[in-house]
């Protein structure tokens, strides 16, 4: 078995007495495709945000690329290859969607050495890709709800990472739009990233995972291909509240 | 091309500023002027931390009055020159900045502007109970002699605070189109997605927060000489503070010109006010306009500029 790339090793979070993830551990290893899923509430994004350097831990460690990266400050981990988008889309609302993805280029990105021209032109690749190519000098607050879901794993993709965190990124979108996420999702995964779903929307999960982990009141109560925690009667139970 | 646009406008203005003291006789318009020209440094340096990063400073007036009493100690102390003084205030500023920001910009929103009201109550009592530089009662300076080709002391303060109003411009306007000032608006527009988009968050509102407390700690130290006097209510006197910031919200925040132009704006009608009514009349205005301009304006002059040619693009990117 190969190394894994993330490796969540025993991680607890407490907001005063209350326990929001409770000993959770996973492996997550390069190249896959990991769907996280349980309740609201269960602690999804409260893991994402420790993972993400959002949140700090106090127990537990978070591992990425054999490096311990639990006392390392958001923007650090970023640099290192960990990118995320937001539950509820945060974009920098001044800035074009253009400078948007800059933000990153020149942040997250650093060390590539790009000239302007250069910056400018991988930006325009990357919305390509993601179907913003036209978008590029409108105003990010004028976006439409799934341009600005788009806009958020451009960004994130901006920054070159190892690991995407798509937290929600289909919340609130049509069918054909999850379709079209889903798909640029896939696509990325296949150039190398490794990603991880947050999604309430079962059959985007689904489809997508190659493993999945349900939640429920911050610790793992199931784990295994979409269909075993499917069939499992806790994670019913879970969510039917049986 | 922008660039050499900028450099010879700049000089154009600094030689106009030395050429008009060598022709006018008349000391008024210089004393006048300076206090315009301070203006701009002032709202220039409070829009670097204040309007790149969104972090709202009333601390304004500890870093100008500091400034004040780094040009007071040195002077009575060291019988050090002019821009000794400046440089050294500089200095003090940059450090004061430093220690300030490490301190509160951990907070944000308003609780970091509240954190800037209680320094400036600390350094003023700090001030007021150090007997060398005059405490509570104050200080009278006696100003040396002009340098040439300047024939008098206000003259050459008007050229100093000219120069001054340059070097702040020209940082402000860097910060602006340079990679520090695109992560500074990330800060401004999201602080969690810009930290987690690679951006340094802390790293950034330090090095803002320290630049911007160097140009106006540095803009304090001239005063000492212009008024030839200092006491602690007048050198931290919240007045200070207020304008830089009402001047720096009329005029715009998101790119350079618009500290200029709100600190000429409401400098000049301040001083318009003040030879023809009275000088308590100011401060009824600049909550006047400041009220006018939140509700008409609250981009200020450049959005009222941009809203007129109907451009879309907010920002300030100047490339």
């Amino acid at each position: 078995m190969t190394a894994p790339l993330l490796h969540v090793d025993g991680i607890t979070k407490r907001f005063g007495g209350f326990t929001a993830v409770d000993n959770v551990s996973v492996a997550i290893r390069p190249g896959e495709r990991f769907g996280l899923i349980g309740p609201n509430g269960s602690g999804k994004t409260t893991i994402i945000n420790c993972i993400s350097g959002a949140l700090h831990t106090e127990i537990g460690r978070i591992m990425f690329n054999g490096e311990d990266v639990s006392r390392l400050p958001a923007y650090k981990r970023t640099r290192r290859g960990i990118a995320r988008s937001f539950q509820i889309p945060r974009p920098f609302k001044s800035m074009t969607v253009l400078e948007n993805l800059l933000v990153a280029i020149d942040f997250a990105a650093v060390g590539h050495g790009l000239n302007v021209r250069q910056q400018e032109a991988e930006v325009g690749a990357i919305l390509d890709k993601m179907g913003l190519g036209a978008k590029a000098n409108t105003l990010s607050s004028q976006l439409s709800q799934v341009e600005l879901r788009k806009m958020e794993l451009a960004r994130a993709m901006a920054a070159k990472p190892k690991l995407l965190i798509s937290d929600e990124a289909m919340a609130g979108l049509s069918g054909s739009e999850i379709d079209e996420v889903l798909d640029l999702l896939v696509a990325l995964n296949k150039e190398g990233i490794t990603i991880i779903m947050i999604e309430h929307i079962m059959h985007a999960v689904m489809r997508f995972s190659e493993r999945v982990v349900c939640l429920e009141a911050g610790r793992i109560i199931a784990e295994g291909t979409p269909a075993e925690v499917m069939g499992n009667t806790r994670v019913q139970e879970a969510y039917l509240g049986a | 091309m922008r660039g050499l646009g900028f450099w010879s406008g700049a000089a154009a203005f600094v030689a106009l500023a030395v050429v008009s003291t060598l022709v006018i006789g008349n000391e008024y318009p210089f004393f006048a002027g300076y206090i315009i020209l301070q203006f701009i440094v002032l709202a220039t340096a409070w829009n670097i931390l204040g309007g790149y990063a969104g972090y709202v400073n009333f601390g304004t007036s500890a870093f100008f009055g500091l400034g004040v009493y780094t040009a007071v100690f040195m002077f009575k102390g060291l019988g050090a020159p002019l821009p000794l003084q400046i440089l050294t205030a500089g200095l003090v500023g940059a450090m004061l900045g430093f220690g300030v920001g490490l301190l509160t910009l951990r907070m944000q929103g308003i609780f970091f502007s509240i954190a800037t009201i209680a320094m400036t109550i600390i350094v003023e009592t700090i001030i007021i109970n150090w007997k060398f530089v005059g405490g509570a009662t104050g200080i009278q300076l006696l100003r040396p002699p002009p340098t040439p080709p300047f024939d008098s002391y206000i003259k050459m303060l008007f050229v100093v605070a000219a120069i001054m109003v340059v070097i702040a411009v020209a940082t402000a306007r860097y910060i602006q189109g340079s990679w520090i000032g695109r992560g500074l608006r990330a800060v401004r527009d999201d602080e969690l997605a810009a930290e987690c988009t690679g951006v340094p968050t802390l790293q950034l509102k330090l090095v803002a927060c320290t630049i911007s407390g160097a140009l106006m700690c540095a803009m304090g130290a001239p005063a000492a000489m212009y008024l030839q006097y200092a006491d602690p209510a007048s050198a931290f006197n919240l007045n200070y503070s207020v304008s830089a910031l009402a001047m720096a919200l009329i005029g715009g925040t998101a790119h350079w010109i618009g500290p200029v132009l709100g600190a000429l704006l409401l400098g000049m009608t301040q001083q318009m006010l003040t030879v023809t009514i009275s000088s308590e009349i100011n401060v009824l205005v600049l909550g006047l306009m400041l009220v006018l301009f939140v509700v008409g304006a609250p981009e200020g002059l450049i959005g009222l500029w941009r809203r007129m040619r109907g451009q879309t693009t907010g920002g300030g990117s100047s490339r």
